[in-house]
């Protein structure tokens, strides 16, 4: 709802700032006066709670990074020492490294209510894949942070993940192997390489911001979609974003807030490999290295294909096919409330990435759990299952499915009747 | 090489003749104790406390290290979870050597060649059993035994598994199972050969307040002990917590009578 600024500066100060710089009109525009749905659920509250989130990793890891040595031989003391003998900097490093796995769980909600709602279609596919880029930021992000406490997960788990560019060598050879040495700043993992990731690792999330931002933007054009999945077509359909959605937005951040204190203060340790309370060894590899569980989807499908640069492409590409949703999928229908077959797909999908999660934590030879059934199997149809949704499933089911009938304004499906109430709320 | 021929060799006959394959020497699940500082609210025992660092102290210390942990940390008032008192832990520190820097003629070993030492202040940490890794090893068959200032963070299970590893000797393996040379037979290890020797007999140590020094109180105090090692912030950091929930529940509470009163208007 980009429409044009209602805004009226109130005082001299306000009137004199806005004909030089008119930055009260625009937090007016896009924070007070923004025109919201007013049905937006419980689900549209991520964007908030992941702006927030970021901000407590900002913060927080700023202030690690005034305790923190990045070099090999004592990054783990470093980080013991934050433990330890700086004031309350066990609070600090607790709430960022479960920060990042609350960030992780929140950006998960985020983009599976994107998928269900169909908020990547037209007019937003601008908005969708800032999204992507935003995500995979995070990974990078939260990947280089891994590594900075330096003990054993975070120096194998470096070495895995940088020897992924080693497979380049299949097609172009040596090639690979000159990438993951340029990239290590020697010949194996060492204090180049953890000194390069510290940088990359402070410089990142303001490179996320920036993104944020244009996100932002991106999404105050065309305005939110919304349950409904259908366009706001008049004032009576939408209500200003403060202090309707500030106040509600609020509310749902104090609950995931809530659990996040549950963990912080609870649970601190319930995320973490104990492997990684042991100082890195170049010379002891771990029996199983696995990365934090918001990365482990990913890691069960390399593990789960045989053939190394296949299996690196395949890690890629499901990432990258997150880019072109918005063209694969060919419904009119935005929101699945009203495509009863492509709902059911969907739901698979969320039990196929949770499955994987799980399998992901496993090695590859590996049995369920009192059974002898392996789970290499389910690994690969969980791999396949998550790119057939995409692709065919989702542009299939634009051509083949008949959607439910829609609403034909947000306000009367709202009110429960035909006719449009007028209680407007006054602006 | 020779060596891994034959080895490989050996093992090709070993799992072509089955026996041995049979045996899964995969650690059994840990002992569940009990501890005083289980759930939200659990705090330190400071008695435990105190008995579990004269176990340390007296026992483990001989080839374990505890380096990230300084003597101020034991105390009351190192904003941590403390348990002596300061005197005590002026006491305690100066009851260790640790190597002192080069004295005011610039000399760094007395005149018979040893480093120069000098009575530990609280602000030091628990110097080492052994010089460096390769010393401990050559004490130890081979074997480094781990630092434990962060023990019970660094093993899966936690302080149930290292209560378990230490109480977990003395009793007979599988028939099928080999004990290794200078290995002792743990089912709580990995692999079940431990180069560690049972390291508690009863009445190892005598403790001050009377109790009784079976095997299992031993291990249950320098567990805890340990414990606080590795998280010597916990009951602050439950404290806090317990503060913080309550405030954020109280907050949650307002802000949802707050977002029912603003949307009032629209439903």
């Amino acid at each position: 709802m980009a429409g044009h600024s209602t805004y009226v500066p109130k005082s001299r100060f306000a009137r004199w700032m806005d004909e030089r710089l008119p930055i009260l009109r625009l937090a007016n525009d896009t924070i007070t006066t923004y025109p919201t749905p007013r049905n937006l659920n419980f689900w549209y509250s991520f964007g908030g709670i992941l702006t927030f989130m970021l901000g407590i990793q900002i913060v927080t890891g700023i202030v690690l990074a005034m305790h923190y040595v990045p070099a090999a031989s004592m990054a783990f003391d470093s980080v013991e020492n934050i433990m330890r003998d700086v004031n309350y900097g066990w609070l600090l490093r607790y709430m960022h490294s479960n920060g990042a796995s609350f960030f992780f769980l929140a950006v998960y909600i985020h983009i599976f209510r994107g998928l269900y709602y169909g908020s990547y279609k037209a007019p937003r596919e601008v908005l969708w894949i800032l999204g992507v880029i935003i995500y995979v930021l995070m990974i990078a992000t939260a990947f280089l942070g891994y590594v900075l406490p330096w003990g054993q997960m975070s120096f194998w788990a470096a070495t895995v993940i940088t020897n992924l560019f080693t497979s380049i060598d299949q097609i172009l050879p040596h090639v690979g192997t000159a990438v993951t040495q340029w990239l290590w700043g020697g010949f194996a993992v060492g204090d180049p390489t953890l000194n390069r990731f510290f940088s990359l690792h402070y410089l990142l999330p303001f490179v996320i911001a920036g993104v944020v931002v244009l996100h932002i933007w991106a999404l105050h054009v065309p305005g939110n979609n919304n349950p409904l999945g259908i366009d706001v077509k008049g004032p009576q359909d939408t209500v200003p974003f403060h202090p309707y959605y500030t106040v509600k937005d609020l509310f749902y951040l104090c609950l995931f807030v809530i659990l996040f204190a549950i963990v912080v203060f609870y649970l601190p340790n319930a995320l973490v490999e104990p492997d990684n309370y042991v100082p890195a060894n170049p010379l002891v590899t771990p029996p199983e290295i696995v990365p934090e569980w918001y990365l482990l989807p990913f890691y069960a499908m390399l593990r789960s294909i045989p053939q190394k640069l296949i299996g690196v492409l395949v890690l890629f590409s499901a990432l990258a096919i997150l880019v072109f949703v918005p063209w694969l999928d060919t419904s009119k229908v935005r929101s699945m409330r009203f495509r009863p077959l492509a709902k059911q797909f969907f739901w698979a999908l969320v039990v196929d990435c949770l499955l994987l999660g799980y399998l992901g934590a496993h090695r590859p030879d590996a049995v369920f759990p009192g059974t002898s059934i392996p789970m290499l199997p389910f690994a690969r149809l969980g791999t396949a299952y998550y790119f057939l949704y995409f692709f065919p499933i989702l542009p299939l089911l634009g051509l083949l499915e008949t959607p439910r009938p829609l609403p034909l304004t947000i306000a009367t499906s709202v009110t429960g009747s035909g006719v449009e109430q007028v209680n407007a709320p006054a602006e | 090489m020779r060596f891994s021929r034959l080895a490989l060799t050996l093992g090709l006959l070993l799992a072509a003749s089955g026996a041995h394959a049979a045996i899964d020497t995969s650690p059994v699940p840990p002992k569940h104790p009990g501890w005083s500082f289980d759930g939200p609210f659990g705090m330190y025992d400071r008695a435990s406390l105190q008995r579990g660092f004269q176990v340390y102290k007296e026992v483990c210390s001989a080839c374990h290290s505890l380096n990230r942990v300084s003597f101020h940390a034991l105390s009351s008032d190192s904003g941590g979870d403390g348990f002596f008192t300061e005197p005590q832990v002026k006491a305690i520190a100066a009851g260790y050597r640790v190597p002192a820097g080069p004295n005011d003629k610039g000399q760094t070993v007395d005149a018979s060649g040893n480093p120069l030492m000098r009575p530990g202040i609280p602000a030091d940490h628990f110097p080492p059993p052994f010089a460096n890794e390769e010393a401990a090893r050559t004490a130890n068959n081979g074997a480094l035994p781990p630092d434990l200032s962060i023990i019970t963070k660094a093993r899966a299970g936690g302080a149930n598994y290292v209560y378990s590893i230490v109480t977990g000797f003395h009793q007979t393996p599988p028939a099928a199972f080999k004990v290794m040379p200078n290995k002792y037979y743990n089912p709580y290890f990995n692999g079940w050969n431990i180069s560690m020797p049972p390291p508690l007999a009863p009445n190892q140590v005598t403790y001050s307040d009377g109790t009784k020094a079976t095997v299992e109180q031993m291990a249950h105090d320098v567990v805890t002990f340990l414990s606080w090692a590795a998280e010597p912030t916990m009951e602050d950091r439950k404290r806090i917590g317990f503060g913080v929930m309550l405030f954020l529940i109280a907050f949650a509470g307002l802000l949802y009578l707050s977002y029912r009163r603003v949307w009032a208007d629209i439903h």
